[in-house]
Order: C-alpha cells, then sequence, then structure tokens
C-alpha cells in the first residue's frame, strides 16, 4: 500500500483583497514535483497575485498554503527561500553594477569575506548541471535581456529552490530562446523539481506545460491536463464567454503615402539606436515592426512623430521631408500624423486630467483667442466615451483612475478623432485583455479601410503575422529584413530578430 | 627638493579632514543617502571633540591630577564621532523614517551643524574667559609622532612616519572602508541598498537597518574630521567657523573620487595640497587667486567628472531616492 506523495504545492481558498478589490477569491491549485503548470489567465485575472503569496510579498487574508502537505506560513520573502520556493520576477530584480556571481549571492548569510572562486566554481556546476550559459563575472548592465532572466533562474536555484515559479517569462524572449528557456524548464522537471509559469501565450502553455490551471477575474476556473486542451478550449476558459480568434486581414487599396530613408537617431554618448533605417510605408496596410525588445522601435516612433529633434535621414509622408521637424511644425506642415506610444500615461495623455482635457491639450490649436473652450471638447469626449465604449463616469473622469484598456482607448480615440494619414502604435495590445485587444485591431484595421498607413510595433509575433500586411524586423537599431506577412515563418522571423541577415524586400 | 617635500607633508596634513569627510559621506552615499551636511557633521565633530578634551581637562584639573593626553585624545575622538553620527542620525530619522527630501534635509543639517558648532564653541569661550584652549599636554597628543628609527630615514621617514595618529587613522578607515564595500558579504549587500533598494529588499536585505548604519558611522567619521579641524589644524583652540567650507569641499570630492575610498586618498592629497600651495610655491599672483583654487578646481573637477559615463564610477543609482516598500 502506497500513500500518494503530497503535492509540492497546495493552495487551498486563498483570498486576497486589496482595498475593495478582491484579487483572488477562495483560489486553490496544486503543483507534483517532477510537473510544469501553467498558470493561465488575462490581465488582472489575479495570477501574479497569488504567486507574490507564495513568495512572501503579499500575505493572503484568509485560505491555507501547504508545501509538501504540511501547512506553512510566509510572511516575507526569507520565508519562502526557506520553503525552497523560487520566484522569478516579470520585472527583474537585479541590481545593474554588480555582477551576476554578486547577484546570486545578495544577501545570503554566510562568512564575512565573500569567497569570490567558491561561488563561481558553485554557479558554473549550477550551470553545466541544466544547460545555462552564464558568465559569473559579467556585469549586469552588459547583458542581453535573456541573460538577465539566466541570472535570475541561477539566483533561486543557487539558494537551492525546487519550486519554481516564472512570472510571464517568455514576454522578453525571442522565439528561439523562449525554446531555449523550455528546454531548461524541462530538464529542471525532470530533475523532479516542480514549476509553475504565468503566461497568457496559449501556444507556450500548449508546449511546455502538463496542466493547467485556469483564474478569470481573481476567481478559480478550472484545470486540465494539457493534452486534453486546445487554443480554443483555453481561450473561452479565460475570457468566459466563446472567443472568435483569427484576426481577418482586411484587403484595401495601397497608395504611397510615406517614405523612410537612412533613418538614424545617435544617443547622447555617440552609439547609434537607429541606424540606416530605410522604408515606405503605404496608405492602406499595415506595417508591422518586429523585433527584440529596445531594438530600436521607441527611436524609431519618436522620430516619425518628430520627438527625436537629433534625428538624420529624410522622412518624406505625402511630399513633405518631415526629418528635423516637432510635432507643431509636422502639423503646421499639413501632416497628420497620429501617435499611440508605448508610454500611454507618460508621452500619450496627461494622467492627472481628465478626459475631456486631454483632448483639448492635442486640440486646443484649433480654437483661436487666449482662452480655452471646454464645451467642445466636453462634448467630444463624450463622443469618445460612447464610439468606443469607454468604461468612464464621464468626460470630466481623471484619465489616471481609467484601468489599463479604457486609458488606451481614450488615447487610440483621441488620435484617430484628428483623422490622421499614418498612425504610429507602439505596442498598443501591451496589457490589454483578449476582448480589448480585439477592439484594437478592429480599429486599426478600420483605419487602414480608409487609406490610412498604420506602423504597429508589437511583441507577440502571431498577432504581428495575422495583422499586419509587411513586417519590418528590427535587430540591433538597423533592419534586418522586411517579410510578407501573409508567406513568413515565425521561425524566420525570430532568426532576423537576432542576426541582422539581409532578406529580398517584400514589395508593398 | 626640499620644497617639494615640504608641500607634500603640508598636503598631507591639510588634505586628511577632507579624506575623513570624503570617507563618511563616501559610506553614505553607498547606502542610497546623499547627505549634503558634511560641513554640518564635521562642525558637530570639531565642537564636541574640542569640549570633550578641555572639559577632561578642567576635571582632572579640579582633581588636583595631571591630565593623560592619550585619554584627552581619545575621549575627544569618541565625542566627534559620536557627535557626527548624532547629526547623521537626525538626518537619516528624517530621510529613511520620515522620507524627507534628501536635499534639502542635508541642507539644512549643513546650517544647524554650523550654528550647533559656533553656539557652543563661543559659549565655552565666554565661560573659559575669553577664549577656549586645551593644555600642552593635549597638543602634543595631536602633534606629529616621533618613531624612531622609522622618522629618522632620510626622505620618507619625513614623507611616511612623522605624521599626528589622525592622519593613520584616515588612512586606515580608507583602507578598511574600500575591504568593506570590496571584499565582504555586508559591503555587497550595503551597495545593492544604494543601488536598488527594492531588489535588496527581496533579497531579504534589511534595507532600513543599512541605511540607517552607513548613514550614522558614515557622519561619526565625518565628525571625526572636523576634530581633525580644531584639533590638530587650530591646535586646539576654538576658532569662529573654524570648518570654513572643508565640509562642502568634500562633497564634491565624493564625486571626484568616484565613491571610491582609495580614490579618496588621492583625491584629498590633490586638494590638499592645493589648499596650500601658496605657502610653498610662489607664482606671484594675488593670494586671494591662491585661496580660491580648490574651490576653482572643484567646478573644473565637477564638470570634467560630469563627462563621465561609466557605470561603475557613477553615483549609486538610488541615491538621492527614498526607498518605500509599498510604492510601486
Amino acid at each position: 500500500m502506497t500513500t500518494p506523495r503530497p503535492h509540492a504545492i497546495e493552495l487551498r481558498d486563498v483570498t486576497k483583497t486589496f482595498g475593495s478589490v478582491v484579487a483572488n477569491d477562495r483560489v486553490s491549485l496544486a503543483v507534483r514535483r517532477g510537473e510544469i503548470l501553467a498558470l493561465l489567465g488575462e490581465n488582472g485575472s489575479g495570477k501574479t497575485t497569488l504567486m507574490n503569496m507564495l513568495s512572501g510579498i503579499y500575505y493572503p487574508d484568509s485560505g491555507h498554503i501547504l508545501v509538501d502537505g504540511r501547512e506553512v506560513t510566509i510572511r516575507a520573502p526569507k520565508d519562502a527561500f526557506a520553503l525552497g520556493i523560487g520566484m522569478i520576477h516579470q520585472h527583474f530584480k537585479l541590481v545593474d553594477v554588480l555582477t551576476a556571481a554578486e547577484n546570486i549571492v545578495l544577501g545570503l548569510s554566510g562568512g564575512v569575506r565573500l569567497d569570490r572562486k567558491a561561488l563561481a566554481g558553485r554557479i558554473r556546476e549550477i550551470s553545466a548541471k541544466y544547460g545555462f550559459a552564464l558568465e559569473p563575472d559579467k556585469k549586469v548592465y552588459r547583458m542581453s535581456v535573456c541573460e538577465k532572466q539566466t541570472v535570475e533562474i541561477v539566483k533561486v536555484l543557487y539558494r537551492g529552490a525546487d519550486i519554481l515559479i516564472l512570472d510571464e517569462p517568455t514576454a522578453v524572449l525571442t522565439p528561439q530562446e523562449t525554446d531555449r528557456l523550455f528546454a531548461i524548464l524541462r530538464a529542471m522537471r525532470a530533475d523532479g523539481k516542480a514549476i509553475v509559469i504565468i503566461t497568457h501565450k496559449l501556444h507556450e502553455v500548449l508546449s511546455v506545460s502538463d496542466r493547467v490551471t485556469i483564474l478569470r477575474k481573481g476567481r478559480y476556473i478550472e484545470t486540465v491536463e494539457t493534452a486534453r486542451a486546445d487554443v480554443q478550449s483555453l481561450t473561452d476558459g479565460m475570457v468566459g464567454r466563446p472567443m472568435r480568434l483569427a484576426i481577418s486581414r482586411v484587403e484595401a487599396e495601397t497608395k504611397p503615402l510615406c517614405g523612410v530613408r537612412g533613418l538614424t537617431v545617435r544617443h547622447k554618448d555617440g552609439h547609434s539606436v537607429l541606424e540606416g533605417v530605410s522604408f515606405d510605408l503605404c496608405g492602406g496596410e499595415i506595417l508591422g515592426v518586429a523585433g527584440v525588445a529596445g531594438s530600436g522601435q521607441q527611436a524609431l516612433c519618436e522620430a516619425l512623430a518628430g520627438l527625436e529633434p537629433g534625428a538624420q535621414g529624410r522622412i518624406v509622408v505625402g511630399g513633405v521631408n518631415i526629418a528635423g521637424m516637432n510635432p507643431g511644425q509636422i502639423l503646421a506642415a499639413g501632416v497628420r500624423i497620429g501617435f499611440v506610444p508605448e508610454d500611454r500615461l507618460g508621452v500619450g495623455l496627461v494622467g492627472s486630467l481628465n478626459i475631456a482635457e486631454n483632448l483639448l491639450v492635442r486640440g486646443y490649436r484649433k480654437q483661436r483667442g487666449i482662452f480655452l473652450r471646454r464645451g467642445p471638447a466636453k462634448a467630444q469626449a463624450g463622443e469618445l466615451i460612447r464610439w468606443l465604449a469607454v468604461n468612464a463616469t464621464g468626460p470630466g473622469q481623471r484619465v489616471s483612475k481609467l484601468s489599463g484598456g479604457n486609458v488606451q482607448k481614450v488615447l487610440l480615440g483621441r488620435e484617430l478623432m484628428e483623422a490622421p494619414q499614418m498612425i504610429i502604435a507602439a505596442y498598443p495590445v501591451r496589457g490589454l485583455d483578449i476582448s480589448a485587444s480585439y477592439t484594437v485591431y478592429d480599429l486599426l484595421q478600420a483605419q487602414k479601410a480608409k487609406g490610412v498607413g498604420v506602423l504597429f510595433v508589437g511583441e507577440d509575433l502571431d498577432v504581428l503575422l495575422e495583422l499586419c500586411d509587411r513586417i519590418m524586423v528590427l535587430c540591433g537599431g538597423r533592419v534586418s529584413g522586411i517579410v510578407d506577412a501573409r508567406t513568413a515563418t515565425k521561425e524566420e522571423i525570430g532568426l532576423m530578430m537576432t542576426h541582422a541577415h539581409r532578406r529580398t524586400e517584400a514589395a508593398p | 627638493m626640499d620644497k617639494i617635500i615640504n608641500l607634500l607633508c603640508a598636503a598631507v596634513l591639510a588634505g586628511t579632514p577632507l579624506l575623513l569627510g570624503t570617507l563618511g559621506n563616501i559610506l553614505t552615499s553607498k547606502a542610497g543617502n546623499l547627505n549634503l551636511g558634511v560641513e554640518g557633521m564635521m562642525f558637530m565633530g570639531g565642537v564636541s571633540g574640542l569640549m570633550a578634551a578641555y572639559c577632561y581637562e578642567q576635571w582632572a584639573l579640579a582633581g588636583q591630577g595631571a591630565s593623560s593626553g592619550v585619554t584627552a585624545a581619545l575621549l575627544s575622538l569618541g565625542a566627534s564621532f559620536a557627535a557626527g553620527g548624532l547629526g547623521a542620525l537626525i538626518y537619516a530619522f528624517l530621510v529613511v523614517t520620515l522620507r524627507a527630501n534628501q536635499n534639502v534635509t542635508g541642507l539644512t543639517l549643513a546650517i544647524f551643524g554650523a550654528g550647533f558648532a559656533n553656539f557652543f564653541g563661543e559659549f565655552m569661550g565666554i565661560r573659559a574667559g575669553g577664549y577656549v584652549a586645551v593644555s600642552q599636554t593635549v597638543k602634543n597628543a595631536f602633534a606629529g609622532l616621533r618613531v624612531s628609527p622609522l622618522s629618522d630615514i632620510p626622505v620618507l621617514g619625513r614623507l611616511l612616519f612623522q605624521y599626528n595618529w589622525v592622519v593613520y587613522f584616515a588612512l586606515l578607515a580608507a583602507l578598511l572602508m574600500a575591504w568593506f564595500l570590496g571584499r565582504t558579504r555586508m559591503g555587497l549587500n550595503l551597495r545593492a541598498v544604494g543601488e536598488n533598494p527594492a531588489t535588496a529588499d527581496a533579497a531579504g536585505i534589511n534595507v532600513t537597518l543599512y541605511k540607517y548604519a552607513a548613514t550614522v558611522i558614515g557622519g561619526g567619521v565625518c565628525g571625526v574630521g572636523g576634530m581633525y579641524m580644531v584639533m590638530v589644524t587650530c591646535s586646539g583652540v576654538w576658532v569662529h567657523n573654524c570648518v570654513n567650507g572643508y565640509g562642502w569641499l568634500a562633497v564634491a570630492l565624493v564625486i571626484f573620487a568616484a565613491w571610491s575610498p582609495l580614490q579618496a586618498l588621492a583625491a584629498s592629497l590633490i586638494f590638499g595640497g592645493l589648499s596650500v600651495l601658496r605657502m610653498y610655491v610662489s607664482l606671484g599672483i594675488p593670494m586671494q587667486l591662491y585661496d580660491m583654487l580648490p574651490y576653482a578646481a572643484t567646478v573644473f573637477v565637477l564638470v570634467l567628472t560630469s563627462l563621465r559615463q561609466s557605470r561603475e564610477r557613477s553615483q549609486p543609482a538610488g541615491c538621492g531616492v527614498n526607498y518605500f516598500r509599498e510604492d510601486r
């Protein structure tokens, strides 16, 4: 007679509230050793909150946490380490100017002197065991995102973790790096570790996990064997109703609109963030921009929007060269560019102003005289709220009080109301739930159908391939190629994201 | 040749209070606290050091006993360290616990310390009937040491082995601090606190404790620098406004030394030399221009170092920002 081995971790009816917001409502889940559990849910479904209670950042209001069948109390990160629980946060917790080894050993007790040799040896040992490539003496600020993630994982392993929690680990990785990470996770699973991976990417859930636990709006929905699930069933569980998932590409007439030649942007310290970028963007098409985070996407968007005064090269929109102009001059030259920046509340909107005032920030030039007339802006804001079904109390609501999806609706709506010729959208669906994301895709496609040229900077390659007409791939500030989204594959784009190998340009 | 040796010796003597102020402020900065109150903490340390030595002497006199120079020096050291630490403790309470603005708090501390010291300095002077000064015994305790046969070696003996004990104390403090920051676990943890307190917190480091400890000890070291100004530079006599901007120079030297205790040695030697240059090198320019030299050099150095790009050689990233765990 054998009793089944207890679960590595079990959560029973865990509840956590922040003020009046219930982040987790009686959630239960369990992970075994030698298993990868995917925790799936939309933004705001409480995945990270739940895992933060295991890593000691939050403390649950009620419910039980069991490790190896024993009830435990986790009040601080130290308690979690002691139980062998290690969490790899989405935003890395590393000190930039220290080396990998120094970050790994940070905060640990031991002899007064730091024995660097023994430390490096132990790190190499862990790296060899699971197949990490890590240089213990490399400074973190010289590392790529992928290397930083490796440091984070080795850090928790060094602390003896055998229960690993990874919060959206693939958000910053290329498809090849993701495959490598998954290979490592499988090696750890074979080694008997219990692994929880938080994600909202369904393909990854299906490829790496053994079981899936789905959360929705803070509630536990179900746990299924991955082998019995598919993309559609997982989405339905996550969203709570059947969703149409495919993006059907709208076909539209194209006409020449914008030509960029030799666009170069240099930092103050002299290294270029954008080097000799050339491409055409037609009216009536969506040009996707793919690349590892920090490959020059931000500089490209800001140069086009007139926010990079030092940009060199030519940017011709509708026959006018706007390179070197500021946004006011671009507007005065009769070029209408809509800009949806990555940093919505930093560059796009003013959080402490209300919706109507945010519209005025863009539209005040159209009024004469020294006094503002708020009436028209209020009416326009009301129109915007109705049009995009913004969840707000009215035009007078402060933007900082809106949820992420509604902030994006206000920003995108404001830009679209100006009837632009060209739209630059940087990561417009980042942090949005599935239905809000599809609203954004639909809006952009509607603009394309009207003959507007759309530059869409994205991170999810599946979406880029379905939504865009062509995809420009950036690597280290250079264009490594422009491909036809109808024929290109994810693997091909993934390779171009890391190697600046050129491919014949796809015709617009 | 003789002139150069004289200048170097004078530079070491003049640079020591700068070194102590710089070291204290480096330690504080490494915890992510930008304490501009070095001048104030030096003042507080200076007056307290003098007061400790003076009161001890009066007490010894009253008991008809002879006062011991070593005891007076140790009391002076302890009192100045405690007073500098007290100034830093006020700063740390305001900045770490109450999360007040670091710049404003530091500036206030500089003004407070100067007022505190001048008040008690003048007060002691009036009580003593004119001015306050320590006896020759105590003065001798702060005079240059003679360690035969080392001090008798030609040139080297004068260059290395004939300073007062505080010079060697400062040198030791610099070496100790370099070892602490670079080679020990606690030093590593402290650097992490100054660079990225949220990360340090998540790694299980007690951020508040580290900030308090580094700030208070750093303030104590600054206080010893102030004691040097009073007991050595002013020979144990209270001189109104005796710290005279050295604390501000130390703040600039921290940047010049790139937050490295070992580079602080070189930086304070150079600035010590600049401040005594007029007595050893005659350039035929007005004296006021000589007096300007350290300050002009500071401006020059600050402009130069602002061009520096390297991450290792720049201010700890968390410096000037107060850490609050729930502020995410």
